[in-house]
């Protein structure tokens, strides 16, 4: 996919009002692809945390018989991290704050996952 | 009472908005057909959805069928339409004593009592839940109050979330690092797989709460996920626990949260207890 591919389908998400930023990363490695994100956020980190994250995670849903996560919202007090992976095992993550619509947010991600797939 | 069911259930295909299926339900109900006596119940519910003894009834028949969970939200709709509602007040202090919260048990018995002081199974109930009552008779039909003398003992720790739907199989306790302190988990395949996913939890709740700070977004609260055989729900019920709910792709997320909640808050008072 292009970088232009990328940035369009992250503008998808962060056009979400309340979404304060979205990122593409390598779930592997948890590096970033693309981002789009609110001055202050450290993208590299919260890359590596999310890819860690969803590892851990999607362990432990598969331990559990659920099968791989098609959907992840960490609740926080002030906001919101929401990840969806693509089959490429790339992840799709938007930073939301706490009020953000997170339905229309896991539409856009799910979309953008599926074309960045 | 076979006759009655019959002339009930003439009458309720005659006018299908009767109230009647008050009657019936509870006939059915009495009679041990929990299915029939469910559909009339719901059946009478989509038509009177208002009706403070509609959701009653309703929630009899999932305690009969121990659906606690959805008796439990069937009694406090009860309430919300009509608070001083007896009979879900003492359907709900027969579930609080369920799950060991004779605080709360208690409290709704009283309530109850404000509304019914000649009710002599509330004092029944209400010595029971204090411990000094005698060995009572089973609780009547038409009252589930607390007066079975083996739930009044203190709650082993596989017992923690007796009550709550999917107590055995999809609610799990650990602690910070990862030992298991109450419930179960089973595979969709009927596997146990509470060890296996206890193990992963403890890293999860590390990178949650650290991938929060980091975002500053305080502390964490909840990660909910969607797989493809199910949902799950993680929260923290204390600072050094964590409580996974797992449930399949039926229960929708929100409610996912509002079960976690309710278990948490069931797990919060039980690890109080142990300390």
């Amino acid at each position: 996919m292009s970088a232009n591919g990328y940035e369009a389908a992250l503008s998808r998400i962060t056009s979400v009002r309340g979404v304060r930023g979205a990122m593409v990363v390598a779930g592997a490695d948890g590096l970033v692809v693309a981002e789009q994100l609110m001055e202050g956020i450290k993208g590299a980190a919260v890359a590596a945390l999310a890819a860690s994250l969803a590892t851990r995670l999607g362990r432990a849903m598969e331990a559990g018989g659920v099968g791989t996560g098609v959907f992840w919202h960490l609740q926080a007090e002030r906001g919101a991290l929401l990840v969806v992976p693509a089959r490429s095992g790339m992840l799709v993550v938007a930073v939301a704050e706490p009020g953000v619509n997170a339905g229309l947010a896991r539409l856009e991600l799910l979309r953008a996952a599926e074309s960045v797939a | 009472m076979a006759d009655d069911i019959k002339q009930l259930s003439a009458q309720l295909a005659q006018d299908p908005h009767s109230l009647v299926f008050l009657r019936l339900g509870e006939l059915l109900r009495q009679k041990r057909q929990l299915e029939v006596a469910q559909r009339v119940a719901t059946n009478g519910l989509e038509r009177h959805p208002h009706l403070a003894d509609a959701h009653d009834l309703l929630a009899r028949i999932q305690a009969d069928r121990h659906d606690y969970e959805h008796a439990f939200d069937e009694w406090d709709m009860t309430l919300r339409i009509a608070p001083g509602h007896t009979g879900a007040l003492k359907g709900l202090a027969f579930l609080y004593f369920k799950v060991g919260d004779l605080t709360q048990a208690e409290s709704h018995l009283r309530e109850a009592k404000k509304y019914d002081p000649e009710d002599p199974a509330v004092d029944q109930a209400i010595a029971m839940v204090r411990g000094g009552a005698p060995a009572a008779e089973p609780s009547p039909p038409t009252a589930p109050v607390p007066l079975s003398p083996e739930v009044s003992e203190p709650l082993p720790e596989e017992r923690i979330f007796a009550g709550l739907e999917g107590a055995h199989e999809g609610l799990l306790l650990v602690d910070a690092s990862g030992q298991v302190l109450g419930g179960a988990l089973r595979s969709a395949d009927g596997q146990d797989a509470t060890q296996a996913v206890a193990a992963y939890l403890a890293g999860v709740s590390q990178e949650a709460g650290r991938t929060a700070k980091l975002l500053h977004l305080g502390g964490w609260m909840g990660l909910s996920a969607e797989g493809p055989q199910g949902n799950v729900h993680l929260t923290a019920p204390t600072s050094d626990a964590l409580l996974l709910v797992v449930r399949d792709r039926s229960v929708p997320m929100g409610r996912l949260a509002v079960i976690a909640q309710r278990a948490a808050l069931i797990a919060r008072r039980w690890l109080e207890r142990q300390a």
